[in-house]
């Protein structure tokens, strides 16, 4: 029963990645996309990572989903020319075999893998007591590769930078985005007057509950992005312009916590981002709670765009 | 007792599984764009309401319960505004089929 | 066939299927999208891995999993810097075609860069 059911679920979603590979219109390839984005969850649920299922909903499937819908509709009008230059049937076999060459070669790795499957599980939970948090994807992300998770938060950085980078030289410092139109009685606003309070609610709860249970604060900063996405998309407030110095220092804040927080471990500890004996929990919360702000308004900065417009309102 | 509750779960998700077979087939068998929407509304409310109900007896707990409650109302939200915002704007456009 | 089997062959056949649509599809958002195709095969592959590690107690083996979650936010912030590139490109350039005998749309506006 349970096999039919993977069966399935392994069906559907190569039937939906072939959908968004071969479909005509962008706009269908992007709507098959995210459905293919929100099975891949139930894949993850099959698989036991559960953390991983909600980061794949909330960010593969949520916000991915929205930037891509954004890109397809501004990009209406050049598909005709791109038909134009799809490559002849030599390049298609070509590409084909390519595909199925490696398709075969990953498929042999996954047949030969080692049977007594060498795993971390057994390390991870005899040193967890240490970090006194209960959920060993969190320690692992803050204690055992928290040097990961400093640089990822980097990179996240860089990215929102990069994008800023390609503003037009009159509009630098301005506000991302065009600005959305504002209906009092539209349903949009009612939405986003509604939900985001109960967003808001539960971003908080999944970023403190990831301690002790699947959670964590990328799952949360999503959703918090989500709600604020939200209210810009409804007209009630308006995407920040990007020469604020409070949205800069908010934006370098969480890192520049992590890299205090490495360096006292470095003095007390004996190395770069070491805990303490006893102070791992409070210096672990210190970090998520100066990380939550920067990486909700990176994920939802990295959504709206580049900026388009100049920063009077 | 635990059979008569794991009977009245398979009813309950089975018929909210039949609405969303309704609600796919008119997304697919109807005319235009309106009915289309009016099809999937079945589908979200009624569908999920009726699993919602079959997994309540299920969870352990009453806040459980309340969770999967409050699923339900939030995928009714999300999904009335999203049928409203197509229609108007499909409205807007014409109204093509 | 155990499931970590059956969805890491899902995994490979994903990475296929999203290798055909980057070579073949000329519009750049298609190659985006193959993109992201080809990196969720890879995640489920690793994913898959992860879950043959199950030990102690847990259902899939940690360092993979978190491993994951940093994947799939970098890989979210790579496809919208792609996407703020390619928003970029259609502006200046009229078109978004990628071959390089493409001719430069006249710029109507004073800005540039």
């Amino acid at each position: 029963m349970i096999v039919a059911l993977n069966v399935g679920l392994v069906a559907l979603i190569l039937g939906l990645a072939v959908w968004a590979i071969v479909a005509r219109e962008p706009f269908a390839a992007v709507v098959g996309f995210i459905a293919y984005g929100l099975l891949l969850t139930l894949v993850w649920v099959q698989l036991h990572g559960i953390d991983v299922a909600l980061t794949e909903a909330a960010i593969g499937g949520g916000l991915t989903g929205a930037l891509l819908i954004g890109a397809a509709t501004r990009l209406r009008g050049t598909e005709a020319e791109a038909r134009a230059e799809r490559p002849g049937p030599a390049t298609r076999w070509l590409a084909a075999a390519v595909s199925v060459a490696v398709t075969l070669a990953l498929a042999a790795c996954v047949l030969v893998l080692p049977v007594p499957a060498p795993t971390l599980a057994p390390e991870v939970a005899a040193h967890m007591a240490a970090t006194e948090v209960g959920n060993p994807i969190t320690s692992v992300l803050l204690a055992f590769r928290a040097m990961d998770t400093l640089l990822e938060a980097i990179v996240l950085l860089f990215a929102l930078i990069g994008v800023w980078s390609l503003t037009p030289d009159r509009f630098w410092g301005g506000r991302p985005g065009l600005r959305q139109g504002y209906d009092a009685n539209g349903i949009l606003a009612y939405a986003a007057r509604l939900l985001p309070p109960i967003g808001v609610v539960a971003g908080i709860y999944i970023f403190w509950v990831g301690a002790d249970h699947p959670g964590g604060k990328f799952q949360g900063a999503t959703i918090l992005a989500a709600m604020w996405l939200l209210v810009m998309m409804a007209g009630l407030a308006d995407a920040p312009p990007i020469r604020r110095t409070w949205l800069r220092a908010l934006l370098v804040a969480g890192p520049l916590a992590f890299i205090a927080v490495g360096l006292v471990g470095a003095v007390t500890a004996g190395a770069f981002l070491a805990y303490p004996p006893g102070l791992a929990k409070p210096l672990i919360l210190a970090i998520e709670f100066a990380l939550m702000p920067t990486l909700t308004l990176i994920l939802g900065l990295m959504l709206v765009g580049t900026p388009q417009r100049g920063d009077t309102p | 007792m635990s059979l008569a509750v794991d009977l009245f779960s398979v009813i309950a998700v089975a018929a909210g599984a039949f609405f969303f077979l309704a609600g796919t087939a008119g997304l697919l068998r109807f005319p235009d764009a309106f009915t289309r929407l009016h099809a999937l509304t079945k589908a979200d409310n009624l569908g999920l309401g009726l699993v919602v109900l079959g997994l309540l007896p299920q969870v352990g707990g009453v806040v459980a319960g309340l969770k999967l409650v409050c699923i339900w109302l939030l995928v009714q939200l999300s999904g009335a505004t999203a049928s409203q915002l197509i229609a108007r704007g499909l409205r807007r456009r014409g109204a093509p089929p | 066939m155990n499931v970590p089997t059956l969805f890491g062959l899902c995994a490979a056949a994903l990475v296929g299927i999203g290798l055909y649509g980057l070579i073949v599809d000329p519009h750049p958002l298609r190659k985006i999208l193959a993109f992201n195709v080809v990196g969720s095969g890879v995640f489920v592959l690793f994913g898959a891995i992860a879950r043959r590690g199950a030990a102690a107690g847990m259902g899939g083996d940690p360092v993979p999993q978190a491993l994951l979650i940093t994947g799939i936010v970098v890989a979210f912030s790579a496809t919208a810097l792609a996407v703020a590139l390619l928003k970029r490109l259609s502006d200046e350039a009229g078109s978004v075609t990628l071959s390089s005998d493409a001719p430069a749309r006249a710029k109507n506006d004073a800005g540039h860069d």
